[in-house]
């Protein structure tokens, strides 16, 4: 049995715990409404761009000669996998969950004997150099950024479009964690590059009958566009990262609170009964003593 | 008048009902007033006018990597940076 003194320390100590912990789940809270109106308020330049790529790409017959972005390299050999994670921990299964979705990817990628490399983009997604030690390619440094900008996502894209004219990669896959709630985040992996278009279908929009003019013309407009819209892309990603990861801590800090909370109750009952066995001892103690006499 | 919707990738910066908008397009200014038929056009950097009124001095907004559409429903500037 632990002593009163060693318990009391103990109590105090899962005390302080408690309140680190319920402190970042409120700053959580605050930052993921923050982070979920940076997500809500992206969404429209998102949303009208796929629908005028759409409405290009139903124009547009893309051959061999197209633009790479849409096109592909015309080889299969070698992936590049983005893995967007979070520059901070303590977020309960944010990033390892990204980090396993992208290993799953890798494994299936080299047993089907394709060439895999890796783009990391946040310092968390750093665990899975120990499992492919040689194929990280680049270590993208965010650490400095606070709230997630369009030119910083502009800043990854730049990047990973020039590998990709140089060569270095002929499909790229990006992987994050959708955001569905506080509770509930996914975490997914998608082709970026080629680009896929939107069905043509859904493209046959309110052209109202007129015949749309284009400047310079179509092709050109969708080559401007393609890069565009692979920034937009990484940026979405981006932002629902980083609204995943706040609801990720906030919902592992709350369970962290309730388990310490929980532990703070059982060790007072145990300081509480140990507390009561000393006094009755010293109680039979002093009667027997006074027996005696 | 003229439904005009201004676009960065971080949030919807205006939608309003404007008298006419000239847009930098790549292959010169090209000005937009109701009823415009439809085009899609790239954007060089440089100062989107805004015309509220039919008299008046425009307002001037700087635009960086963009696009912009004009259908029935009025005209749509996507850019990458505004101001």
């Amino acid at each position: 049995m632990a002593s009163l003194k060693a318990l009391k320390i103990r109590i105090g100590s899962v005390k302080s715990t408690q309140k680190i912990t319920k402190a970042m789940k409120m700053v959580a809270a605050a930052k993921l409404r923050r982070a979920q109106e940076a997500a809500i308020a992206a969404r429209p330049y998102a949303s009208r761009l796929e629908k005028v790529m759409a409405s290009l790409a139903a124009k547009v017959t893309v051959g061999e000669s197209g633009p790479k972005l849409l096109a592909g390299t015309g080889r299969d050999q070698v992936h590049l996998l983005i893995v967007a994670t979070s520059e901070r921990g303590l977020a309960g299964a944010f990033n390892s969950n990204i980090v396993r979705a992208a290993r799953r990817k890798a494994e299936e990628l080299e047993n089907a004997g394709k060439t895999v490399k890796i783009y990391l983009a946040g310092k968390k997604g750093r665990v899975i150099k120990r499992f492919y030690p040689t194929q990280v390619v680049v270590d993208h440094e965010m650490s400095h950024i606070k709230t997630v900008s369009f030119a910083d996502a502009k800043a990854i894209t730049d990047d990973v479009i020039a590998r990709y004219e140089a060569g270095e990669f002929d499909v790229a896959h990006l992987f994050y964690a959708r955001f569905q709630s506080a509770l509930v985040q996914e975490p997914i992996g998608r082709q970026i590059i080629p680009v896929a278009l939107p069905a043509n279908d859904a493209a046959v929009v309110d052209d109202g009958g007129a015949a749309v003019e284009y400047e310079p013309d179509e092709e050109s407009i969708l080559a401007d566009l393609l890069p565009r819209n692979i920034a937009i892309q990484i940026f979405g990603a981006l932002l629902e990262n980083a609204a995943s990861e706040q609801g990720s801590r906030m919902t592992a800090m709350d369970n962290a609170t309730r388990n310490a909370g929980d532990m703070i109750q059982k060790l007072s009952i145990q300081y509480n009964r140990t507390r009561q066995a000393a006094i009755t001892t010293e109680l039979v103690e002093i009667i027997s003593g006074a027996e005696a006499l | 008048m003229l439904h005009f919707e201004l676009v960065t990738p971080e949030k919807l910066v205006r939608s309003e009902e404007v008298h006419m908008v000239v847009v930098p397009g790549t292959e010169g200014d090209f000005g937009v007033l109701e009823g415009h038929a439809p085009v899609m056009s790239t954007i060089r950097d440089g100062a989107i006018q805004i015309y509220r009124t039919d008299k008046g001095e425009p307002e001037l907004l700087a635009i960086e990597g963009g696009f912009a559409e004009v259908n029935a429903g009025g005209l749509t500037v996507l850019a990458e940076r505004v101001g």
